[in-house]
Order: C-alpha cells, then sequence, then structure tokens
C-alpha cells in the first residue's frame, strides 16, 4: 500500500459524506439520494460511482472483488481492483465466497450471497424514467407522488412494437412496493437475485446519485397483467463447465460462425469445473491451466 | 343544480404586469364556455390558473369532485390537483407536440392516462386505445405509428382521444382549432361538438376565433387587458355586442 494516499484514496469527510447518503439510501430503499460525487482518477462511465461507494464502504480487513459483466479479468475489472489495491492495500479475490465487498458491472455473481457481503453496482443512468420524461424536475415529482403510469408506456411500447416486453437489460423494479429504480444495466435474467441476503449499493458518479436495496427488500419487475416479467436468458448449457442455470454469453469461434456459450460469471464456472462439471468443449482443469 | 367550476376572484400578476384580474363565474354540467379576446389579454393565462398549471395570486376555483364535492382546487394538495388533472379534467393544447409524447405509439399516447390510473392488462388498455382512436377518426392500422408522422389535424385529435380516455368531466380546451386549416378545422369542430354533446362534458375554450366559439360555445366571456369586459349567451353576445371593445371584436371579423 502506497502511504501517498488516504487509506481508499478518498478523505475522510468525503467517505462520511458519501456514507450519509448511503444510510439514506437505505433508509428509504430505492430512493436516489443526491451526492456531491468527485472527480476520480478514471473516466465518467468507467465505474466512478461504483469506486466512490466501495471507498466509502471499505475497512482494512475487507477482501474486494471486482467484476465487469461477470468477469474478473477484464480491463475494468483489472484497472478498479489494482486501484484498490494500491490506495487501500486491501485483500483482493477472484472467488466470490471469499469477498466481502463485491463491485459489479451489468451483472450479479451467480452463487447466492451472504448477509456479510455488500454488493455495489456501477450505474450509468440511476433515473429508470429518463428517457419519457427527461426533465429531472418533473421525474423527481413522479417519484415523491407516486407517479409510475409512465413506466408502463415504455413496456407498452416494447409490446406493441416486438409482440413482447424486448427491454432486456436495466429492466425497471418496483422496491417494497414504493420505489421504481433502475437495477443498473444487468440483464433481467439476474432480476429475480434482487431479492438476496446481502446489502446492495448502487452509486452514479456523474449523475451523483446514490440509492440501495437492504437486505431481504421485497425487488419486483414491472410488467402487465397478460404479459408477465420473464426471465429469458440462454437455452443451452455452458461449453466449459456445463452449468444448465447460468447466464451464458456467446463467444464467436471463427470466420465460419461456429459459437460457444460460455458463463459470463468466469469464478461460478472455473468453481464448477474444479468440481469435475465439464460441458461439450470443455477439458478438465489442470489441463485447461497449461 | 351545484355549479361544476366556481371560479372567484382570480387574478394573477406577473411581477407588476397584470395577467388577469378579478375574474369571477360559474360553469355548470355540460355546458361549454367560450373566452374571447386579443393576444395578450390574459386569456391563456386564466386557462392556466383555472388547470392548476400556475398558481393565481388570489381567489378560488372550487371544482365538484367525485369525492369530496366541492373543493378550492388553488390550495388542495399537489398529488391531489395532479390526480384531477389526469382523471376529472383534460387540457387540450394549441400546439400538439406540449401535449403528447411525440416519440411514443398513438396507442401509448392514449394508454397514457389509462397506466397512470392503475391498468395494468395490455390487452384491455390496447383495446379502449384501439376504441378512442376510432372515435377521433384516427383508422386502427395507425396505432402503433408516432404522432411526428401524423398530420397536424390528426395530431389535434390523437391529443383529443388522449385526453378523453378517462372520461373527465371538465376539458380546457387552448386555442383547439389554432394553426389548422379551415377544412381540417371545420372537421374537428364537428368532432368535439358531437363529443362534447355525446359525453355531456362541461368545456372552457380560449380562442380568439370567433367562428369557434359560436359553433362550439353555449355562453361567452370577453376579455381585455385582463378584465372580463363581456358576459352572456354566445349568440347575444355576437350578435348585439354592448361593450365598445366586443363592438370591435364582432366587426374585425373578416367576411368572406
Amino acid at each position: 500500500m502506497s502511504t501517498e494516499y488516504n487509506f481508499a484514496y478518498l478523505d475522510e469527510q468525503t467517505k462520511r459524506m458519501i456514507r450519509r447518503a448511503l444510510l439514506k439510501g437505505v433508509a428509504i430503499p430505492g430512493y436516489q439520494v443526491p451526492f456531491a460525487s468527485r472527480e476520480m482518477p478514471m473516466p465518467y462511465g468507467w465505474g466512478t460511482g461504483g469506486v466512490q461507494v466501495s471507498a466509502a464502504c471499505l475497512v482494512p480487513d475487507d477482501t474486494l472483488k471486482v467484476i465487469d459483466q461477470g468477469a474478473d479479468d477484464t480491463t475494468n475489472a483489472v484497472s478498479i481492483r489494482k486501484f484498490f489495491e494500491k490506495t487501500a492495500g486491501v485483500e483482493v479475490t477472484e472467488e466470490t465466497a471469499e469477498a466481502t465487498v463485491i463491485q459489479t458491472r451489468h451483472r450479479i455473481p451467480e452463487r447466492d450471497l451472504t448477509e456479510n457481503q455488500i454488493l455495489v453496482y456501477q450505474v450509468p443512468i440511476p433515473e429508470p424514467l429518463r428517457f419519457l420524461e427527461p426533465r429531472e424536475t418533473e421525474t423527481r415529482k413522479m417519484h415523491a407522488l407516486e407517479e409510475y403510469g409512465l413506466m408502463h408506456v415504455k413496456l407498452y411500447e416494447d409490446i406493441a412494437r416486438h409482440g413482447h416486453i424486448a427491454t432486456s437489460y436495466a429492466y425497471p423494479v418496483k422496491i417494497e412496493g414504493r420505489y421504481v429504480m433502475d437495477p443498473s444495466p444487468i440483464p433481467k435474467f439476474d432480476n429475480p437475485k434482487m431479492e438476496m441476503a446481502a446489502l446492495q449499493l448502487f452509486g452514479a458518479g456523474r449523475e451523483q446519485r446514490i440509492y440501495a436495496v437492504p437486505p431481504y427488500t421485497k425487488v419486483v419487475s414491472l410488467d402487465f397483467e397478460d404479459h408477465p416479467f420473464e426471465r429469458g436468458g440462454a437455452q443451452q448449457a455452458c461449453g466449459l463447465c456445463d452449468a444448465q442455470d447460468a447466464y451464458l454469453d456467446e463467444v464467436i469461434m471463427d470466420d465460419a460462425g461456429t459459437r460457444m456459450f460460455v458463463c459470463s460469471d468466469t469464478d461460478f464456472c472455473r468453481e464448477r469445473r474444479e468440481a469435475g462439471h465439464i460441458g461439450e468443449m470443455g477439458m478438465p482443469i489442470t489441463e485447461d491451466a497449461a | 343544480m351545484t355549479p361544476l367550476l366556481k371560479v372567484e376572484n382570480i387574478s394573477k400578476y406577473y411581477g407588476n404586469r397584470l395577467g388577469c384580474r378579478d375574474v369571477n363565474f360559474d360553469l355548470y354540467p355540460g355546458e361549454v364556455l367560450g373566452i374571447v379576446g386579443e393576444s395578450g389579454s390574459g386569456k391563456s393565462t386564466l386557462l392556466n390558473c383555472l388547470a392548476g398549471h400556475q398558481e393565481p395570486d388570489t381567489g378560488e376555483v372550487v371544482f365538484d369532485t367525485r369525492v369530496e364535492g366541492l373543493k378550492d382546487t388553488v390550495t388542495m394538495s399537489e398529488p391531489e390537483r395532479r390526480m384531477l388533472s389526469r382523471t376529472d379534467w383534460a387540457f387540450v393544447h394549441q400546439n400538439p407536440r406540449d401535449g403528447l409524447r411525440m416519440s411514443v405509439s398513438a396507442g401509448g399516447n392514449v394508454g397514457e392516462r389509462l397506466m397512470a390510473v392503475g391498468a395494468r392488462h395490455y390487452g384491455d388498455i390496447r383495446s379502449t386505445a384501439i376504441d378512442w382512436l376510432d372515435k377521433v377518426e384516427i383508422s386502427d392500422d395507425r396505432t402503433d405509428d408516432r404522432p411526428s408522422e401524423f398530420s397536424g389535424g390528426m395530431q389535434q385529435r390523437l391529443q383529443i382521444a388522449r385526453n378523453l380516455v378517462t372520461g373527465p368531466r371538465l376539458i380546457f380546451m387552448d386555442e383547439p382549432t389554432g394553426g389548422l386549416d379551415v377544412s381540417v378545422q371545420a372537421r374537428l369542430l364537428d368532432l368535439l361538438r358531437g363529443l362534447v354533446r355525446e359525453l355531456g362534458l362541461s368545456a372552457i375554450v380560449v380562442t380568439h376565433d370567433l367562428a369557434v366559439v359560436r359553433l362550439l360555445a353555449d355562453r361567452l366571456m370577453v376579455m381585455k387587458d385582463g378584465h372580463v369586459v363581456e358576459t352572456g349567451l354566445t349568440d347575444q353576445v355576437l350578435d348585439d355586442p354592448q361593450h365598445a371593445y366586443t363592438q370591435l371584436l364582432v366587426s374585425s371579423v373578416l367576411q368572406v
């Protein structure tokens, strides 16, 4: 750990400010709390909101895991993990079960999280009503007065145009029967998992908003009576670990259009392969490593 | 008979400038009131104050609500007033762009008010929307088109369908035929007249077009410089104007 930085990069006053916003967010599940987002040493859109929330949550004996679209080894995940290794000196891990704080972009880990874990989401656009009502003054009023008819107009348009609800990520949810919330761009496949044991915190750096879903909070995906919410997801099994009900990425293998489906959660896939599950295109883990 | 709307001493100032002053009238169920006057006479200010878009400086706008009876809409809570404006009230803007969501299909535009009051069955919402589009003479194969692909007259008719779908009792109209050519205007007026009679709506129509009020309105209010200068039955005011300004207004209409 470099001693030139305060623990976890941000100064203590800033962390207190963010924690106050977090506490308010937890007290009012789904409500977007404004906070004084700081400049971070990375561009907006790379997770500045999530990083600030993580920084405010971390303590020296935490173990941090960072994932980007389920993977631990992509640019965004690696650089944020390195950032906290350097500025906070905390333990880092790729194993979901080992981590106490998990910062994520666009996925919820396949493994069930526990009460001892915190899941931090990076949020690009916190306002679910943004694309239908561009005025922030108006959307805040709509949240305050619980006027959410407009959210269904979006779903109506989907069905009118595509025959089914075509929104497949950032699928709007209602929290504890009150606030409609954007769950960040996670696939709607992950929506049912949001009723979990872990604390979920959402940070939007550019938009300067923080919101939260406390453990075991009711999270309902919006739908119509005659077009109920469907989880979706791939029909195949993972090519490497043969998982049947995980969220899969489609990977194009060559110019002839050969493709394989593989778990987007790399840690989940590794764990299964170590336990001896082998998919159609996979091989035992020892050879794989070579 | 209790009036649907009782307006008492409505005044609105913009700083030192007068918007409108001391306007009083009662509107009874099924009645259509026309408000005429030149640009800047305060008629739009008055309409916005009545519809809750602007807060008047003084006065009361008492509406006969379904649940609680007569209630002042100026002092009622905002959620209540907004609820009124998407159930019992309707507002037809002069420019359809102000009253429609241009990026949402015609069906979605009509369905929005239904979904806002809790409808959650896609099939029902859609069939109600198609029903209303039919009433305003928009064919059902245009249901999924966006208003931006519609002509001005169709946009205006769509706006009317969108407003009437929740069965309002009072409809505010701000120059509903402004900017439309005369043949389209005539058909829109015909449609409006039919709907108002058929559904027993009350309406307040603001316009500078005397032909429109002659056709639509039972009663007429003439405004000048923020004041009401003359009121009366439409035919009476137009055929036998008493106030000098009304006389000027009536005699200024171009004869074809």
